[in-house]
């Protein structure tokens, strides 16, 4: 067995109520580490023979919660949610900070798969190897704040009831979904602690598919054993170290971009990115730092940035909103993409977001996509319920929200995304409304654009990229760049928070795997063979796709076309990305993951890695 | 910072702590060498997300669990002022959970007998960590005769404290 690793996965059938424990070999976990990677092999394995056909809000969908070998003990703690994405139809690796990888690896699993779908809602609560499958009905329609609530007293009174004599009981870790999760929202997102959540990919609907409310852990074990646990004292110090130094990063946390993407690499939506600059001073981090912070630093297992904060607005209409920072995508997409400049908005959005169960960065996405076809007459008051979403309008964005999270009315079209809901708006309307989805493969892009040239996304990030839009994973040459997804990869697999690695020499991290789980392993290693057999899965399943849609590399690995219009404003106005420059990077880029002129991966790569069965499963698209 | 000679206490800011439960790992590292966040003497708390705060013996005035212990495997130390646990005395009745105001003390994991702070022998390695971040929820003094007890609390009752500081009247609605 590897250190590091707790040794067994846990894996419940939904649709039978049966529950086992079950372990993948040391190859398989040398190969694929964890988290993202290993979600990758394990979805190709079960689901890849039939890939195009599964539902990814049926029963046939895996639901996937992974740590990784460094989950605990690299500094900020993660765990990593997947499956087949109701959003790209391809795989998406989607982390979240908290507890929960913390307290799963203490109560002896590795990660949880989740298979089939119950009768009626349930939840599942672990405590270290005693797993159950409890009733959810009392807590189904709550939003996230009751759900919270309710189920750490449930969950301690039983602990209690159980272990009488054990004293006072921490609560356990919880990954639950709100209301847009239960009705299968595409965007919805897999939340803990209120605000934390894993976003990307829209794994809120998967598990409210299978009626799944939440996941309760509470392990009383250490974490698994290390190689050198000196080692990794000493590693940790190392890291911490170096984040003290950041003061402002500490301070601030993502808070500063809103006014320097905004203001100074001029790279933050505004108004659906018919803008990307903004000059309202009134959006500093400042004004957040001294109007609405309430907690300073507010932080995850192990983290020494604690770059989260909470934020709770005192005074006028939206008194008594609570959210963390919010963070710089959420002060973007919630704010300024829907031509919001004040905290004090922008935290009650948020706030309504979290209650909801809603990924703040695809429903911002959404909200801006609907607002711009109100400005430009396309859809009207009749088309939207009564409703006249005028940039700035924060409650006629929250009344919005509410009807996606319950798919009511025009909610419910704007609840499968904004490229789907762009599809029919488009067929309903018989206009071309995609040249104002900001958007890749079905996922919005995250807060940061590439026609300045100044922000670190670069011309192919998200249009190459195996996650579409997410910010988080971009595409990038060479393929061993500090930006590129290949990196990621490995951040996403060893399940640990890469904010945490901004100053730190880049080998550290795998002088730090192997202080875990005494195997070697370098950047070089890692690029050119196992992130880039992830890497060659990821891409196999998005293009495989289906069954609602697929993508064609020709067409679809390309920016939006928002991204081709001029800056309208700022200190880069006139500035765009150049098509033939794209495609000329996107040909190089293709060439160096192995990919053919179509951007499918070719035999040759796909064999010098061991996957002949992607090869095979691939020859249908090529021609 | 007082000498190793005298007893001493550790003083705490609990609205100020991030939740970052650098302390527990810490203290499992420090009486366990494991990353063992249900074996720390000091517990990090958050029943409602926002009021996290570290739960750990206040060493009362009086000393109510050393009193009770029915085997006398706890005992005052001279140099400190920590309450010891004679580990192979313990028989984990848990009297002295009852018998402190806050139920700070709990079993450890996988043995059975109580783990309460034991200032790690004049060095606690949690307060350590926690000005190391900057958050300086910890802090040592040197141990007087003031009304310590006052934070031994239950987990709810400081709940309930730091939900109303952070939250207002709202705060009600998360306990």
């Amino acid at each position: 067995m590897i250190l590091g690793y707790a040794g067994k996965f846990l894996e419940v059938d939904l649709s039978t109520g049966n529950i086992k424990d079950i372990k993948f070999d040391d190859d398989i976990l040398r190969e694929y580490v964890g988290g993202r990677g290993l979600a990758t092999k394990i979805l190709w394995e079960r689901l890849g023979s039939k890939w195009e056909t599964v539902d990814t809000l049926g029963p046939e969908n895996i639901l996937l919660f992974l740590t990784g070998p460094l989950t605990g003990f690299f500094p900020g703690a993660r765990i990593c949610v997947s499956g087949k994405s109701p959003q790209s139809n391809g795989v998406v690796g989607s982390t979240v900070a908290g507890e929960f990888g913390v307290e799963l690896k203490c109560a002896g699993y590795d990660g949880i798969i989740v298979t089939g779908e119950a009768e009626r809602p349930v939840y599942l609560f672990v405590k270290d190897s005693d797993v159950e499958v409890r009733d959810a009905s009392h807590v189904w329609g709550k939003d996230a704040k009751q759900t919270v609530a309710l189920l750490t007293e449930e969950c301690r009174g039983l602990l209690k009831e159980r272990f009488p004599r054990y004293g006072e009981w921490k609560e356990p870790a919880m990954l639950y979904i709100g209301p847009a999760g239960e009705n299968k929202v595409r965007t919805a997102v897999v939340v803990t602690k209120w605000t934390h959540a894993a976003g990307y990919g829209g794994y809120g609907a998967v598990m409210g598919s299978k009626r799944l409310k939440a996941v309760v852990v509470k392990g009383t074990g250490p974490l698994p054993e290390v190689a050198d646990m000196e080692k990794v004292k000493q590693l940790t110090q190392a890291v911490c170290e170096d984040i003290y130094e950041s003061e402002l990063w500490r301070r601030w946390g993502t808070g500063s971009a809103g006014y320097e993407v905004g203001a100074k690499t001029s790279s933050e939506p505004v108004r659906n990115w018919q803008e990307e600059w903004h000059d309202e001073k009134s959006y500093g981090v400042d004004k957040f730092e001294n109007r609405v912070w309430i907690k300073p630093y507010w932080g995850d297992f192990g983290c020494p940035t604690t770059c989260l904060k909470i934020a709770m607005v005192k005074t006028g209409k939206f008194k008594g909103a609570i959210t963390d920072n919010p963070d710089y995508e959420l002060q973007a997409y919630l704010g300024t993409n829907l031509g919001i400049f004040t905290p004090e908005e922008n935290v009650f959005l948020a706030s309504l977001i979290d209650d909801l169960g809603l990924c703040g960065i695809q429903t911002g996405n959404s909200l801006g996509f609907v607002a711009e076809l109100f400005q430009r007459g396309i859809l009207t008051k009749e088309d939207l319920n009564g409703l006249e979403p005028k940039w700035g309008d924060a409650e006629a964005f929250a009344s919005l929200a509410r009807k996606i999270a319950f798919r009511e009315g025009i909610g419910d079209l704007l609840a499968e995304g904004t490229y789907r809901a762009a599809l029919k708006i488009g067929e309903m309307k018989n206009v071309d409304v995609l040249r104002c989805a900001v958007q890749c493969k079905g996922i919005g892009i995250g807060a940061h654009g590439i026609r300045s040239g100044k922000d670190y996304p670069i011309n192919i990030s998200y249009a190459c990229s195996v996650q579409g839009g997410d910010h988080t994973s971009t595409a990038c040459l060479p393929l061993d760049d500090s930006r590129s997804e290949l990196v990621m990869i490995f951040h996403d697999s060893a399940v640990y928070c890469y904010f945490n690695i901004f100053g730190i020499p880049r080998k550290l991290k795998f002088e730090f795997y192997k202080a875990v789980t005494a195997l070697e392993l370098t950047q070089e290693e890692w690029c050119n063979t196992k992130a880039l057999r992830i890497l060659q899965l990821q891409r196999a399943m998005l293009l495989l796709g289906g069954p609602d849609l697929k993508w064609n590399p020709k067409i679809h690995d390309t920016n939006p076309p928002r991204f081709y219009e001029p800056l309208p404003s700022g200190p880069y106005k006139g500035k765009t990305v150049d098509k033939a420059k794209v495609e000329e990077d996107k040909r190089r880029y293709y060439k160096a993951v192995g990919w053919d002129k179509n951007g499918v991966p070719k035999s040759e790569i796909l064999r010098k890695l061991g996957l002949k069965d992607v090869d095979r499963a691939l020859e249908k698209l090529r021609h | 910072m007082p000498t190793k000679k005298e007893p001493i206490w550790i003083a705490r800011e609990l609205s100020k702590c991030s939740g970052c439960r650098k302390c527990e790992i810490a203290c499992s590292l420090f009486h366990e060498n494991r990353i063992w966040p249900e074996a720390s003497r000091i517990r990090v708390f958050m029943l409602v997300p926002g009021t996290e705060f570290p739960h750990f013996c206040a060493q009362c005035e009086d000393y109510p669990c050393v009193q009770v212990c029915p085997t006398k495997a706890l005992s005052i130390s001279k140099k400190t002022g920590a309450v010891l646990v004679k580990t192979k005395d313990c028989i984990a009745c848990g009297k002295c959970i009852d018998a402190c105001p806050g139920r700070i003390s709990h079993m450890h994991p996988t043995e059975n007998r109580i783990i309460i702070c034991d200032l790690c022998r004049g060095n606690p390695q949690c307060v350590k960590v926690c000005q190391e971040g900057g958050w300086n929820v910890l802090k040592i003094v040197p141990r007087k005769d003031q009304a310590y007890r006052l934070y031994a609390r239950t987990p709810e009752e400081i709940t309930r404290d730091l939900a109303t500081k952070m939250y207002g009247e709202q705060g009600k609605e998360y306990v």
